[in-house]
Parts: C-alpha cells; sequence; structure tokens
C-alpha cells in the first residue's frame, strides 16, 4: 500500500491493540468482553495486513493457532476450578486474591480488582478470538501463494 | 419531532443507500467500500438505541474484519464485475 497508509497503520495497530486489550480487562465492569475485544485487537492484524502485505503476517500463522488452543484450554479449566460446588463456580470472588476484592454494595464507579474468575474467563476468551479471527484473515492472504495484483 | 429521532432517521436513510449502492455498484472494491460504511452506520446506530455492546462487536467484526477480508478477496480475484 501507499505511504500514507503504511503511516497511518503504524500509529494506529498498536493504538487497535490496546484497546482490544482495554475492552477485555474492562470486560466484567464497561460494555465490551472477550469477544468484542478480541475483534478489535484482531481488526489491528488485519490493518497490518493490508498496509504492509503478506510478508508482515507470515510468521504469525502458527502462533495464532496455539493462541487459541491456549484460550480455549484456559476457559474450560477455569471452569473446572469451581467443580467442588459446580462447573463455573465463581471460586476465586471475594477470597481477597486475583480480581478477588468484595465489592461494595450499592451504586459504585466499579472496580477493577473484582469479578473473581470472570476477568479471566474474558482474558481466555480474548485471547480465543484474536487467535481464530488473526488465523483466519492470515490464511485467507496466504491462500493461494503470493500473487498480489 | 425532536433532535434525536431526526439523527437517528438521517442514519437509517445513509444505512439504506449504502446498502443499495453496495449491490448496485459494478466497481467491486467502492462496492465492499459503501458495504463498509453502511456497517459503520449500523454500529452508530446501535450506539444511539443504547446497546454499545453490539456497538463494538459490529465495528470490530462488521465494518473492520468483513471489509478487511473482502479486500483480499478482490486482490486474488478481479475488481471489476462482469457482465
Amino acid at each position: 500500500m501507499s505511504v500514507v497508509v503504511r503511516t497511518i497503520a503504524r500509529i494506529l495497530v498498536p493504538v487497535a491493540l490496546l484497546f482490544g486489550g482495554y475492552v477485555i480487562l474492562h470486560g466484567h465492569l464497561t460494555p465490551g468482553g472477550g469477544f468484542q475485544g478480541g475483534a478489535v485487537a484482531a481488526s489491528a492484524v488485519a490493518l497490518l495486513l493490508v498496509a504492509f502485505g503478506t510478508s508482515a503476517v507470515k510468521g504469525l500463522k502458527s502462533p495464532f493457532a496455539v493462541l487459541e488452543d491456549l484460550g480455549g484450554v484456559a476457559f474450560v479449566v477455569l471452569g473446572f476450578l469451581g467443580i467442588g460446588y459446580t462447573f463455573f463456580f465463581n471460586v476465586l470472588a471475594g477470597s481477597g486474591g486475583l480480581f478477588g476484592a468484595p465489592v461494595a454494595p450499592g451504586p459504585n464507579p466499579g472496580f477493577l480488582n473484582t469479578g473473581g474468575t470472570l476477568p479471566l474467563m474474558n482474558w481466555a476468551v480474548g485471547f480465543k478470538v484474536i487467535g481464530g479471527l488473526g488465523a483466519v484473515v492470515v490464511l485467507f492472504a496466504l491462500f493461494g501463494g503470493g500473487d498480489d495484483r | 419531532m425532536t433532535l434525536w429521532a431526526a439523527i437517528q432517521i438521517v442514519i437509517l436513510v445513509l444505512l439504506v443507500a449504502g446498502s443499495v449502492l453496495a449491490v448496485w455498484l459494478k466497481d467491486l472494491l467502492a462496492s465492499v467500500i459503501a458495504l463498509g460504511a453502511s456497517s459503520l452506520l449500523l454500529a452508530l446506530e446501535f450506539y444511539l438505541l443504547q446497546a454499545p455492546d453490539v456497538a463494538i462487536a459490529e465495528a470490530g467484526v462488521g465494518a473492520a474484519l468483513t471489509t478487511a477480508i473482502f479486500v483480499l478477496a478482490l486482490r486474488k480475484t478481479r475488481r471489476k464485475e462482469e457482465e
């Protein structure tokens, strides 16, 4: 693509990745979550591909495949964490550890360190969506060789 | 009529116009751009109807990813539609 597109892409790819991470991290507080943030982050991969061509994303195929597998496995493992009570029981909520702060009653601005396993599940879904959609875009670019017209 | 309803009517008219344009245009790259623009307008309408969750998903998948996939498909095939 042209110099204009490449310059804008250099600025916008980190911004899109950061916003995707923000949407995933705040999935239990604000609109959005794992899927939405993952789709935003995967659009950064699509922008990278459209701006810099197939060669820029050729090496990302197997990392994306591994990321998708890790996301799926992490989601199921987090579900099995609560198997002492029920499947998907929220064992981390209110425990005081990671994402385990007790939630103040009544209306509040939303505290990041709450939610128990839900933020971790958002990250698992987010990694799975980044891996899946990114792998789809990269494979689409690699299909049929590199004869770009 | 309130300003709120007027904005929504303008967005919906532009959305229908963009969708008709996407079908009608013979230059497929312009058609893909029209489809992406109408998808972005749909995301804006979702936001105005107070569904920001759906709006983020529509903007990410509908406007960005499908446009990129269509542009990639056009790079592998022909740009003009044949009669």
